[in-house]
This record gives structure tokens, C-alpha cells and sequence, in this order.
């Protein structure tokens, strides 16, 4: 039963085969078994997940079900859940329960899915290992040495371990993507704007965006198509028709041109995940689909220009947590200025601070133009890159990742060495453009992916590719060893 | 412009993080290292390149000016540290 996708259990539901009810149990059972190994959860939500499922089941017999009625699924826990913690992996949340829903919690809980808890992931969404959070590591299911990669790494090894068939994730330098790769499973990064921050614990504005994991593109498509969608409450979601992303699944691919940036083969990229890429890209190529050259000429300063917008962004989002209205209060405070100061160095991690620290520098006066001002320019050539690009291509593909998972503590002491992980994907949502991991083959045990990118609002697309991938390869299919 | 001990306490205040003083070379061999790596960006020309800060150049959407939610302020402030009185406290800050 575990082993089912979002769609083979939406289809066993509406079919009467099993109950969400019998399912979510069977999972709840699973996570006590294997989660204390993995570390994927910071909280289970039993109690909230079987009265959940029980409605479900209800509105499954009343024939008033949708795709995602009765599917249970995971939340990063960077999306605000009413009457549940949500930590977002930090000391300074960990007794914080928000008083209201995130959209995306609330739209898909509308849609009849079944929350099994809240996933653990990197302090803040800052770390591209999940080793950054106050709860701890997460371990990769594939290798239990490895990390699971980040931000979204508790929400990545619970798919790959068959926890659960679905979990969401955010995505602000790849942080659905990259974990997607490294643990093997399929995660999506849609258009900036294209779902709703509304409620998900905010790191930089300008590039977050939420997105799903699942193990094949057709899930994706389901649940994409539950999360996206205008917010009233968020200004920057965008009022964009939702297509059906199921209906153009299995389209054929015949005659798309597929542009393959020179940049994302150079220098620092495992020999084999160059092999294993360029062997998804045969495939899809045998599919019908035309390869072409294309160039991204600025796309090495993606990631100087990332390190100092992110940050930037983070230092004046993370100014609220100040000990006063939620959160972290250091215990007797001096006075008001040791009140913040203590809060603050207690409450936030290494990581964090070192970010808000680079944050704060960029934007102090007499540095902003020099950083953050440059930033922004370097941040408008690197998107024209892309826009260039994309006029000549339908989509752009190439590694996720520039390796595959690392080893647990191996990169933790030297923060730029962990940066380089997100070479390939932080571009993406500096343009603010979708972008697709799927699972492409395996390096010594650990898993590889392949990453593709699409003009604003081509999800659709995107997820059409993906899935004629999947059509074709079994990648997916393999689980991994103990999680049978 | 690599960062000293003493900017390193000075950027601290600024952020209103208290960083002990065993700390702060730590900090400020991090913070160099992320600098120079981010200096990177100086090998190209952005003379005359507009800034971008948001993915579609766009503007805050306007909504009319309606009240729309309740008044939750027990309910909010039931997270908070310390609140009296529908207030939130803090030390003294005026004697």
C-alpha cells in the first residue's frame, strides 16, 4: 500500500479498494517504524490525520471527491499549520504554533488531504543538507551516511522512504529540487508567484516559491494543481488561468527543442552525473526530441549574486523575531536591547546568523551599492540569459545538482563549499522561472537528477516532459534498500 | 574590504544578535570568505543595467480599502512571551 503513488491510491480510494482511513493508519505505522532512523518528521499529527482521513472516507462515499480526497501527504514545516507547531526547523520557533493556515496547507486540507505531519528541514530553509536544523539531521533513505539535501530534506526522505506518497516543499535556491535529486524522487519549483506564500514562514521574498514532491511527474501534476492559483493574500501571487496539468501528461515530445546550457557541464560536475544526464537526455532525444547547444553566459554569477540578495532578504525578514511577540525570549532580559540581542543569538543557529550577519553588511550604508545594488543587476543579466535562451528552446535541461548526496558533516564546515550544491538551480528562481527535478539514474548507490526549466507558467510542460521520461525509464521505480 | 573584528561586533549591533567575543573571529573569517567569493560578481560590467527585484518588474496589486478580518488579538498574542492587558511587555525602557 505504501508503495502506491498519488495517483494509484487516489484510484484505489474512488474505487473503493481501500479506505484513507486503513491507508493513513498503515503510514502512521510506517513513520513509527522507520522515522526514528531517518529523522524526516520534527512533528506526527495522528490524532489530526485519522479524523482527517475519516472525513475523507465520508466525502469518498458521498461522491463528492476530488483527486487528492483521502491522499495522505506531509508539510515542510515552514508552512504555518493552525493548532500545530511550526517550528521551520529553528529554537526559535520550536514552541511557536501559528494562529491561522497557510494557503497551501489550507487548499490542499480543502481538497480532502490527509496532513501526517510536518517534515524537518534546514533552520530557516538556509542549508542545502538539512544539517543546519535544530532538530537535527535528516539521513538520506538511499544512503544512510549521505544527507537527503535541502532546504526540503525531511519532505524529500520521507517520499524516497515511502512514508508518505506526496509532501510539499519550498524552493528559494533550490531547495525542492536539490533534495528531490539527492534523494531520488521527483520535485517541482513552480513559476514565482504561481502558488501562494500566504503562511509559509517567510526566508526571500522575491524568491520563494512553494512547490510538491512526489515520486512521478503525474502526481506532481495533481498536486499542483490543489496548490496553485490566485491569493488575495499574497501581493505577489499572480492571477494565472490553472490549467488541468494532468490533461497534457502524456503529449507526445516529438519535434520539442530541448536547450542544453553549456554552463551547467563544465567545471565541478561529477563525471557521473554528467553520464547519467547525458544519458536522460539520449533518452528524450529518442523520444523525438530535438537537443540543442544554448548558452547562459552570466550564469556563474548566479550564485555571488544569490549570496547577497538572499541574505539581504533574510536579514530584514527575519528583523520580527525580536523575543517580544512570538517566539524565542532569552531569559531575564537586562534591558530591551539585550532582549533582542539574546533572543536573537539563542534562538537562531550558526547558519542563520552568519546570513543575517552577511544580510545586514550588504545592506549598511556605503555597502549597498557595491552588493546588494550590483546584485540586483548581475540578478537582471542572468534572468535576459534565460529569456534568451528560452526564445530559442522550449525547455532547458541539465543536472540538478552538481553531485550526488554528500556524506553527512562532510561540507558542514565550510558554508561556500555548501553553496556550490545549488549551482545549477538557484538561476532558476533569481528569473523566477518553473523548474523540474526527476529522478535520472544513480552514482555509487546515490541518486541522480535531471533537471528542466520552462518559460513562466509552463508547468504544464514541464510536467509533460517529465512524465514521457518516466514513460520510458524505471528510475523511479527503484526503492531503496530496507524501505521495500 | 575584508571585514575586521571590531566591524564584525558593529554589524552584530546592527542586526541585534549578540556574538560573543570567542565567536567573532569565526565570524569574520566566514564573513570574508563569503565576500570574496561574492566579488566574483565585479568581473562584469553593469553600467547602465536596471536592478531587478521581483521576477515580473511588478507592482504591489491595490485592493480596496475594506476592513476584512476580525479582531483575534487574545488569539494572536496567545504565542506571544509576555502580554497584560491586550499589551505585549518588555523590560523598562523609560525610567
Amino acid at each position: 500500500m505504501h508503495q502506491k503513488t498519488v495517483a494509484e491510491v487516489s484510484a484505489a480510494l474512488h474505487a473503493g479498494e481501500i479506505s484513507s482511513r486503513e491507508l493513513t493508519d498503515a503510514l502512521l505505522h510506517r513513520i513509527e517504524q522507520f522515522d526514528p532512523g531517518l529523522n524526516s518528521l520534527i512533528t506526527v499529527t495522528a490524532e489530526q490525520a485519522r479524523a482527517a482521513a475519516d472525513a475523507a472516507d465520508a466525502r469518498l462515499r458521498s461522491g463528492e471527491a476530488g483527486p487528492l480526497t483521502g491522499v495522505p501527504l506531509i508539510h515542510k514545516d515552514i508552512f504555518c499549520t493552525d493548532g500545530v507547531a511550526t517550528t521551520c526547523g529553528s529554537r526559535m520557533l520550536e514552541s511557536f504554533q501559528a494562529p491561522y493556515d497557510a494557503t497551501v496547507v489550507r487548499r490542499l486540507a480543502d481538497a480532502g488531504a490527509v496532513m501526517l505531519g510536518k517534515a524537518n528541514m534546514d533552520e530557516f530553509a538556509m542549508g542545502s543538507s538539512n544539517e543546519t536544523s535544530y532538530f537535527g539531521p535528516v539521513r538520506n533513505p538511499w544512503d544512510l551516511d549521505a544527507v537527503p539535501g535541502g532546504s526540503s530534506g525531511g519532505s524529500a526522505a520521507a517520499v524516497a522512504a515511502r512514508l508518505a506518497p506526496a509532501a510539499t516543499g519550498t524552493d528559494t535556491g533550490g531547495s525542492i529540487r536539490q533534495p528531490a535529486a539527492l534523494s531520488g524522487i521527483c520535485g517541482l519549483k513552480p513559476t514565482y508567484g504561481r502558488v501562494s506564500r500566504y503562511g509559509m514562514v517567510a526566508f526571500a521574498s522575491s524568491l520563494d516559491q512553494a512547490g510538491p514532491f512526489a515520486r512521478t511527474a503525474e502526481d506532481l501534476a495533481l498536486l499542483l494543481g490543489g496548490m496553485a492559483g490566485l491569493d488575495e493574500r499574497d501581493s505577489t501571487s499572480v492571477d494565472h488561468v490553472v490549467p488541468d496539468y494532468s490533461e497534457s501528461l502524456n503529449r507526445s515530445i516529438k519535434g520539442l527543442r530541448i536547450g542544453v546550457p553549456r554552463e551547467f557541464f563544465g567545471e565541478g560536475l561529477d563525471a557521473d552525473v554528467r553520464s547519467r544526464v547525458e544519458a536522460a537526455l539520449q533518452v528524450l532525444e529518442g523520444e523525438g526530441a530535438e537537443l540543442v547547444e544554448v548558452q547562459l553566459p552570466n550564469m556563474e554569477l548566479a550564485l555571488p549574486a544569490y549570496y547577497v540578495i538572499a541574505p539581504a532578504e533574510a536579514s530584514s525578514n527575519l528583523a520580527r523575531y525580536d523575543g517580544v511577540r512570538f517566539g524565542h525570549r532569552c531569559a531575564q532580559p537586562q534591558d530591551l536591547e539585550d532582549l533582542y540581542k539574546r533572543s536573537r543569538a539563542e534562538g537562531f543557529g550558526d547558519e542563520v546568523q552568519r546570513r543575517i550577519l552577511v544580510g545586514t553588511y550588504a545592506l549598511s550604508a556605503g555597502y549597498y551599492d557595491a552588493y546588494y545594488r550590483k546584485a540586483q543587476q548581475v540578478r537582471r543579466l542572468v534572468s535576459e540569459d534565460f529569456r534568451q535562451a528560452l526564445e530559442q528552446v522550449d525547455v532547458l535541461a541539465g543536472p540538478t545538482s552538481p553531485t550526488p548526496a554528500f556524506g553527512l558533516g562532510e561540507r558542514a564546515d565550510d558554508p561556500v563549499q555548501m553553496y556550490l550544491s545549488d549551482i545549477y538551480t538557484l538561476g532558476v528562481n533569481l528569473a523566477g522561472l518553473p523548474g523540474l527535478s526527476v529522478p535520472a539514474g544513480f552514482s555509487r548507490g546515490r541518486p541522480v537528477g535531471l533537471q528542466l526549466i520552462g518559460g513562466y507558467f509552463d508547468e504544464a510542460r514541464l510536467l509533460n516532459v517529465g512524465h514521457k521520461y518516466q514513460q520510458v525509464t524505471d528510475w523511479h521505480k527503484q526503492v531503496p534498500e530496507g524501505f521495500e | 574590504m575584508a571585514i575586521e573584528a571590531e566591524e564584525v561586533q558593529q554589524i552584530a549591533h546592527l542586526a541585534r544578535i549578540r556574538i560573543d567575543e570567542e565567536a567573532v573571529s569565526g565570524y569574520a573569517r566566514d564573513l570574508n570568505g563569503i565576500l570574496e567569493f561574492v566579488e566574483q560578481m565585479g568581473s562584469v560590467d553593469t553600467d547602465g543595467v536596471e536592478p531587478m527585484a521581483h521576477p515580473w518588474d511588478a507592482v504591489q496589486r491595490l485592493r480596496p480599502d475594506e476592513v476584512t478580518e476580525p479582531n483575534r488579538r487574545d488569539h494572536y498574542q496567545s504565542g506571544a512571551p509576555a502580554v497584560e492587558a491586550g499589551l505585549y511587555l518588555v523590560p523598562r525602557v523609560v525610567e
